[in-house]
């Protein structure tokens, strides 16, 4: 350090290194001495850049001892009003290394207005940044700390990470750890006045604004010195200006809310200002759903009385945390009293024997099947146990025919169980009861092979929901029959399967309808349009039974099919029916159709041409029958599949049959067809273009 | 290491600039600029150090020098030092002196090729190779010797092609 030609760059280059090398080592007092010595020699030249080098220099040393920096104060000062911006940075950098709770206010006060007059943006996030640190570490009073938080906002509020503005919110809600009170609640209405004064500025930064709406909420009225309609008036405004920005908003309802909640706590008459009202009636159709649900819940709050709102907006609660009482005990009384009215019990959902959870949207459609998993293993033949879990679900179910929707998901879904095992027990004999099928259900080879699989596959369509595979997910403790004879089929191709099952399952309608029939009396809730449309087709559309359910579910989805069995939401008909059914088949079959479609009319809309196309079942019946048998057969290859030619009343079903051997399009376009109103009279064209090739 | 040089006037074209990291055409377009912007807002009696942060990224400083109307910048990381820096530049103006007496900004235009050797002779890779002016005289004089001796021997055609190949 000695040989240093201090008269050249280079040399003082070499001497910087030195110094920056005694600051990195093991600090030795005449090593450091020397180093101060060259410190000094630098900031006392006139070269700006040798200052520039001294400053840094000295920034290193005043980790290791800090008293170096006193004595050169004057010349950091002087460095500190120099001009030249790199110079004034590097002292602010200095000064930052050396802050102490002494100097903090001075230094962060000049480091503000440095900030202010910054006009790069990079660089003012840096210094607003290590000013809030400054600020946060060293508050010498929480007085300060605020004035200061919000001169730094003001300016560059929007620059600042959030976290730092949600820190302040915090610090005013806790206070600052002492417990004292009356500071707290001094520090608390400063604050608001403070903001209150701020408030009125234009083009205040976002984070800024949240802050003061957020404390003015809070604590505008606890100490009473504010009025609430002033307080109230000026968030309005706010609220008003700002209309660019939801969060801004959004804090400004809440506030609002909070004032007057608080408000009505004490007792105090709320009168809404005009602006309020009109701001809050404009929230409530925004597009903004947070603000809409705001909106909403402040008209709410200010209808209820004061006892209910102070529990649930306590003042100067934001620090404490929301209890959740997970088993919902304060419930129980409500449960008890429904219990006690008739309702079911909640089962839980694991115990929901024909429950399959496909989709939320078909609550009804999870009747049939048990396990709310997808079953891979082939599943066994139904018991013939349950018929008692079906009594007293119709009658549960037969007080409640008239449908309520909401709390009668657990109980539908009970009678969905229950339902399902009544489809389940009823074909629990291993032999269809086909004493009354008719020839025109199709060809008339039912033989007693195909039997044990038609069953199974009745069982299928009853049962499942949906399992696009064939693997249904049904498991329910009442079919335990292996479906042995199945399990082949089930390995063989999907395809096919769903194809057989689907015709198959419309062969077993026959013995299905009387227990559809009950089904559709105890199940009457599914009030959408879409279930009811979905137990409309069914009833009209008795063969479709044989395709849906074994359609993948957007299948199913696309025009409200039946599955099976189970929830048909018409009440009406279906008890009409029940006078008409007997055990000859092919009359209810009739019967199904033009009741089914009698009663469309006053139930679906949607559907509204489908009575037509109902009517229109018999004429069309032999012809649909025959294109049937033609498409049947030129999509299958299997013989027992020809035997579910039986096939259908509706159009739809045939078209619906179809749907196992057509693509989904098909009846996409069926669909659409109906849906605009049109009629399809004849067969979809493209339908059979589609199945024939 | 050494980011850039880049030799400009004060009019902000540059006449000589050289990246040591990869930066597409445009780009290098862009910082040119935006250093211009820099310096040319710079008083006469400030330091020579600048913070380079917001035009090339973390981490970067620039010293420049200003002579009559030429800036010479140097970008460089915090590995180096800004006086040694500002030292280099000075070597670099003493040799670029040396080599074609009493240099002025027309040399600079007219003589790319040998500028790019000597400042090869200097800095290289983003390292500083060679400090003494009188050494990179030297290393220039003799190159410059051997091309011409390549020359005069083989016709221009295939001595240039030659001389690319050394």
């Amino acid at each position: 350090m000695r040989k240093c030609d201090t008269t050249s760059n280079i040399g003082n280059a070499v001497l910087y290194e030195c110094i920056c090398c005694v600051s990195s080592i093991y600090p030795t007092p005449k090593l450091l001495e020397a180093a101060a010595d060259a410190i000094s020699k630098f900031l006392k030249s006139d070269s700006h850049n040798l200052k520039y080098m001294g400053i840094d220099a000295l920034g290193r040393l005043i980790k290791i001892s800090p008293e170096i920096a006193e004595q050169h104060q004057l010349a950091v000062i002087d460095c500190l009003e120099d001009p030249d911006d790199t110079l004034k940075r590097k002292t602010f950098e200095l000064l930052y290394k050396m802050t102490k709770s002494s100097n903090v206010e001075v230094i962060v006060d000049r480091m503000i207005d440095y900030m202010i007059s910054i006009n790069d943006n990079h660089y003012k996030t840096e210094i607003a940044s290590r000013c809030v640190e400054l600020a946060e570490q060293y508050a010498p009073s929480n007085h300060w700390f605020i004035q200061t938080m919000n001169k730094v906002f003001e300016h560059a509020g929007d620059l600042v990470n959030i976290k730092v503005v949600h820190n302040l919110m915090r610090l005013i809600a806790e206070g600052f750890g002492e417990d004292d009170d009356t500071a707290d609640s001094q520090l608390r209405s400063s604050a608001v006045e403070s903001y209150l004064r701020i408030i009125g500025e234009p083009k205040l930064p976002f984070a800024f604004l949240q802050v003061i709406c957020w404390v003015l909420g809070e604590y505008g009225t606890s100490d009473g010195k504010y009025s609430a309609s002033s307080i109230t008036g000026k968030l309005c405004d706010v609220a008003e200006a700002h209309s660019s920005d939801d969060t801004v908003k959004v804090y400004a309802v809440t506030a609002l809310m909070k004032i007057y909640a608080f408000e009505i706590a004490m007792g105090r008459k709320v009168d809404m200002l005009p602006e309020c009202q009109s701001l809050i009636e404009e929230l409530s159709a925004s597009h903004s759903t947070d603000l809409q649900q705001r909106a909403y819940e402040l008209q709410a709050v200010i209808g209820l009385e004061s006892h209910a709102v102070e529990s649930i907006m306590p003042s100067d609660a934001s620090c404490e945390d929301i209890e959740i009482d997970k088993s919902l005990s304060f419930l129980n009384n409500y449960v008890q009293q429904s219990l006690e009215r008739g309702a079911q019990p909640y089962i839980p959902e694991n115990e929901r024997s024909g429950m399959l959870n496909i989709s939320n949207f078909r609550n009804q459609d999870q009747l049939e099947t048990s396990t709310h998993v997808l079953k891979f293993e082939a599943y066994d033949l139904p018991k013939p146990s349950l018929p008692s879990r079906f009594t007293p679900s119709t009658l549960a179910s037969s007080t409640e025919l008239v449908p309520v929707p909401e709390p009668s998901y657990p109980r539908e879904i009970h009678q969905a169980v229950s339902v399902s095992s009544v489809s389940s027990t009823v074909p629990s004999e291993l032999q269809l009861r086909l004493d009354g099928v008719q020839r025109k259900w199709g060809r008339p080879t039912y033989s007693s092979p195909a039997q044990p699989m038609m069953n199974s596959n009745s069982q299928r369509p009853v049962n499942e929901v949906t399992q696009p595979d064939g693997v249904s997910s049904i498991n329910s403790k009442a079919r335990d029959v292996s479906y042995d004879s199945r399990r082949l089929r089930v390995e063989i191709s999907p395809e096919k399967q769903k194809l057989a099952a689907s015709l198959f399952g419309g062969t077993s309608k026959s013995e299905r309808r009387p227990s559809s029939h009950k089904v559709s009396k105890t199940s009457s809730h599914a009030m959408d349009k879409y279930h009811v449309t979905k137990g409309v087709a069914l009833t009209s559309e008795t063969a479709a039974e044989k395709t849906t359910p074994l359609q993948p579910p957007p299948d199913l989805l696309d025009l409200g099919e039946p599955t099976v069995a189970s929830s048909t939401p018409s009440v009406d008909p279906f008890k009409q029916l029940e006078g008409l059914l007997d055990p000859s088949q092919d009359s209810s079959v009739l019967n199904y159709g033009t009741v089914g479609a009698a009663k469309t009319p006053d139930i679906l809309s949607l559907y509204s041409d489908m009575p037509a196309s109902g009517q229109s079942n018999d004429v069309a019946n032999p012809h649909s029958n025959n294109r049937d048998e033609v498409n049947l057969l030129s999509g299958t290859s299997n013989t027992t599949n020809r035997t579910a030619l039986g096939v259908n009343t509706a159009i739809h079903s045939t078209q619906l049959n179809n749907k196992g051997l057509n693509p989904k399009d098909s009846l996409d376009k069926d669909a659409l067809v109906r849906q605009m109103g049109v009629t399809p009279s004849t067969q979809n064209p493209n339908l059979f273009r589609d199945l024939l090739g | 290491m050494i980011r850039a040089v880049m030799v400009m006037n004060t009019l902000g074209k540059p006449r000589l600039t050289k990246f040591y990291d990869f930066q597409h055409v445009e780009q290098q377009q862009e910082l040119i600029r935006r250093v211009y912007a820099v310096l040319c807002s710079r008083p006469e009696n400030v330091s020579n150090f600048v913070e380079a942060e917001s035009i090339f990224g973390p981490d970067t400083r620039l010293v420049y020098k200003h002579y009559a109307t030429l800036y010479f910048v140097f970008v460089f990381d915090s590995s180096e030092n800004e006086l040694a820096m500002l030292d280099l530049i000075q070597v670099f103006v003493e040799t670029l002196d040396k080599c074609f007496k009493n240099i002025c900004e027309l040399d600079i235009v007219f003589n790319y090729s040998k500028l790019h050797t000597i400042l090869d002779e200097i800095i290289f890779g983003g390292q500083v190779l060679e400090t003494s002016s009188t050494e990179v005289v030297k290393a220039v004089e003799e190159i410059s010797k051997l091309e011409s001796a390549a020359n005069a021997i083989i016709p221009k055609s295939v001595s240039g092609w030659l001389s690319r190949s050394t």
